[in-house]
């Protein structure tokens, strides 16, 4: 199955690499190297003076109870992401996989909140629940059931919960499908004889073979919500109320572009780095071990 | 298979890590406001007229100030089309000026920067549009890290405190009008503007877009509800039985609610009675202040609100100016927010509404003083290379920007305060007032009395992170999970802890 290419060059290979390992090591490794660097230190805004200190700044973040409580919210807000997505995802997955009528149509319509940035899709969230301005958030309060997501933190995090979900669906269910089509007409067509019921077929054929394709999905979906849901979380919420929604991704932005305390805001990038290594070496370590690669 | 996948999978960390990374990328993920919730404490106002930018040059001499006098009374003129930015003309000394005004109020900026301009052959000044204001504090800073910082930034003022503590890369506005001999007096502005922007008696930074804040209500409402229409709440204890009134009789959904609860019932609230909200003159005296907001004033304030929400008299509608559209929907028949609010008002209101200034406690003998500024002034930054000339042209700049026919065009267009007696007087004069009822009222409460250290203004440092803090506070207080006085002095607690790591940088 393994395809190779042969260059008979020994320089040719490097020099196409070159640009890609350029890239990385310019936009991905040298500011992450920064961070870490910007973490020892004490600097004020304008670079004036600086003070090597160490690892004060972990000290004073990791000793924060506040920093503490993002924590268990990071926790709480991915881990909700990442099911709520994926199961949605792969339910839109299996039904759109079936012969019916339009499905093209369908699919289509289901990529379309992929092609959002958070922010927009934050708003269009905001113009529906926004408890006096939202269609949806005034007619709950008309109905008499309260609900004001700038004063219940419950709510507040629900709302943060379902529209970063929203935008991740579509790009789990492309994936999900593609993972169902190219399992072997086959191998399902002789489930079927052997008089499989559909429930049956998907629990002991379908999603197992499709395990690498979750596999990918779960990493990606940890690491989205870790990182890529600011933009949600700053137009809907800004943290609030009290910190309900306060990540740790917003919180180094607090501290490091509001705040303007750039060690303390490094060292919390740091930790994140650290947290996201941490999760992605348990997931290759022992969750790997149950995908199945053809 | 397995390590491509891992590997992959740790540069799109690297990747993401690289974009949290403050340092890393001081310019880049500007956050995308919701229109909905961006804040709008500066004025939203309505140019009746193109930009300048935008006519012929000999059509751009300053107007006089009664041409804009209608501005704020009718619907916004369509947008004229983008034209490309001008260039600097040749042999010109040209500076940059880095500003964080959006439309309509950056292109009445850009217009008034093109007036300087126009007015001589010597200097020209280069606008440009650096997003919201923590975008352009957050470019001025790489800018400058870079050695590339702009001659003049505009700041907004609870970056006062960073910006005077940043010597070696800002030159006080003092210093610049002794070096270049030009004469910017001080004393042609307000007591409560100068003060902001002062340090012993020397301005430090130029005052230009400020405002205050003020108390709107709906008139209908009242009359509705049986009160007298022109009498707002003057008191605390007014404002809640006017409200109990308002709920009583079903007038209206919602009583009352306050935009930006730390600027006006906290930082406004503070200066009007005459307490303190911190030590030292509220920062002024110096880094080592600590904060005191949680006086049994203050505490007593927030019970009040806790109270009236408990009662239903009060909403809290989000932090700084989320709550703004609950009294242009005629939900809340009163609302206390930024002066800048009217022109917002005078567009979308369907209904009869005026403005008063802010309520007080009528039993705090010190109580009412004047109420404080928010805004932006504009800063002069250093940077490697700078000329002799670029400086004078810069304090040319400002010379013109303080003439009170500029001020008092500035006033009558944006909405923002007049910030000299000069421009107030230009402004009064031209018949401003009587064609727009109560929009003198924000320079009224702003001038009342002379500031005292507790109303001179704010410097503190990390002043907006403590912001947040307070509303982090309160909105548990809110929601019933701890009481106001515990609020208070949670808050206090973790802004003192704030104000000590901020002395810290500087020590």
């Amino acid at each position: 199955m393994e395809r190779r290419v042969i260059f008979n060059n020994r320089i040719l290979p490097y020099f196409l690499l070159a640009p890609q390992i350029a890239i990385t090591l310019i936009f991905f490794f040298w500011p992450a190297g920064q961070a870490i660097y910007q973490s020892v230190l004490r600097q004020d805004p304008f670079g004036l003076r600086t003070t090597f200190v160490w690892f004060d700044n972990f000290q004073t973040i990791l000793s924060d109870p506040l920093y503490i409580e993002a924590i268990q919210v990071t926790f709480t807000f991915s881990i909700a992401v990442t099911v709520f997505v994926m199961v949605i995802a792969l339910l839109f997955a299996v039904l759109a996989d079936r012969q019916i009528r339009g499905a093209q149509t369908y699919k289509t319509l289901l990529l379309w909140p992929y092609a959002l940035a958070p922010a927009v899709a934050a708003v269009m969230w905001l113009f529906i629940f926004h408890p006096s301005i939202g269609i949806v958030g005034k007619a709950l309060n008309t109905a008499g059931i309260e609900w004001d997501y700038h004063l219940n933190g419950i709510e507040a995090f629900i709302l943060i919960v379902v529209a970063s979900s929203w935008k991740q669906i579509a790009h789990n269910f492309l994936f999900f499908l593609a993972g169902l089509q190219s399992v072997p007409v086959a191998v399902v067509e002789a489930a079927q004889i052997d008089g499989a019921s559909p429930w049956k077929l998907f629990r002991s054929i379908l999603f197992p073979l499709i395990s690498p394709t979750t596999f990918y999905l779960l990493t990606i979906n940890l690491v989205f919500s870790f990182f890529d849901t600011f933009g949600v979380i700053h137009a809907l919420t800004r943290g609030g109320p009290g910190r309900s929604t306060t990540t740790l991704m917003y919180k180094a932005y607090i501290d490091g572009y509001v705040n303007l305390n750039l060690g303390l805001s490094a060292a919390q990038s740091v930790i994140l780095m650290i947290i996201v290594s941490i999760i992605i070496w348990v997931q290759f370590k022992y969750v790997e071990g149950k995908v199945h690669y053809t | 298979m397995k390590r491509a996948l891992l590997v992959l999978t740790l540069i799109a960390v690297f990747a993401l890590v690289a974009c949290a990374a403050p340092t890393a990328a001081p310019t880049s993920a500007p956050p995308t406001k919701a229109p909905v919730v961006e804040p709008t404490k500066a004025p939203v106002a309505q140019p009746t007229t193109a930009p300048a930018a935008t006519k012929p040059p000999e059509a751009t001499k300053p107007a006089a100030p009664t041409a804009t006098t209608a501005a704020a009374t009718k619907p916004p003129a369509p947008t004229a089309t983008t034209a490309p930015r001008p260039t600097p003309p040749p042999g010109r000394v040209t500076v940059e000026f880095w500003h964080g005004l959006g439309k309509p109020l950056g292109d009445i900026l850009e217009a008034t920067v093109m007036d300087f301009n126009n007015s001589q052959t010597k200097y020209y000044v280069d606008a440009i549009y650096k997003g919201s204001y923590p975008d352009t504090m957050n470019a001025a800073i790489a800018a400058f890290r870079a050695g590339k910082a702009p001659n003049i930034v505009q700041m907004f003022e609870v970056g006062t405190a960073t910006m005077m503590a940043a010597k070696g890369a800002i030159k006080p506005v003092y210093q610049l009008a002794q070096e270049t001999g030009v004469t910017i007096d001080p004393k042609t502005y307000i007591p409560a503007v100068r003060g902001y922007y002062s340090e012993g008696g020397n301005m430090i930074s130029m005052p230009l877009n400020s405002s205050t804040t003020i108390m709107y209500y709906n008139k209908d409402v009242f009359k509705k509800a049986g009160l007298d229409p022109e009498k707002p709440p003057k008191t605390w204890t007014e404002l809640r039985t006017m409200a109990k009134q308002i709920m009583d009789t079903k007038s209206s959904t919602c009583a009352f609610s306050t935009a930006w609860l730390t600027w006006a019932q906290f930082e406004n609230f503070s200066a009007i009675h005459n307490v303190p909200l911190a030590t030292k003159a509220n920062g002024m005296l110096g880094m080592d202040a600590e904060l005191k907001f949680n006086s049994d004033l203050h505490v007593r304030h927030m019970q009040l609100l806790v109270d009236m929400q408990k009662e239903g008299t009060f909403k809290y509608g989000g932090r700084d100016s989320a709550p703004e559209p609950l009294f242009t929907s005629a939900e809340c028949a009163i609302m206390h927010t930024s002066s800048g609010f009217r022109a917002n008002v005078t567009l979308n209101a369907k209904f009869a509404w005026g403005v008063g200034m802010l309520p007080y406690y009528d039993d705090v003998p010190t109580a009412p003083k004047n109420s404080i500024i928010g805004g932006a002034s504009l800063w002069v930054m250093n940077s490697p290379g700078r000329t002799a000339d670029e400086y004078k042209a810069v304090a040319e700049f400002f010379k013109y920007i303080s003439q009170p026919n500029v001020d008092a065009k500035w006033h009558q267009s944006t909405g923002y305060v007049p910030i000299s007696l000069g421009g107030f007087d230009n402004t009064k004069a031209s018949g401003f007032y009587d064609k727009n009822p109560g929009a003198d009222i924000p320079y009224m409460q702003l001038t009342r009395t002379e500031p005292t250290e507790n109303s001179m203004g704010l410097r503190l440092g990390d002043m907006p992170a403590i912001r947040i803090i307070i509303y982090e506070e309160m909105e548990k207080a809110f929601q019933g999970q701890q009481t106001a006085k515990q609020a208070l002095d949670n808050a206090v607690k973790r802004g003192n802890e704030l104000l000590r790591a901020f002395e810290k940088l500087y020590k």
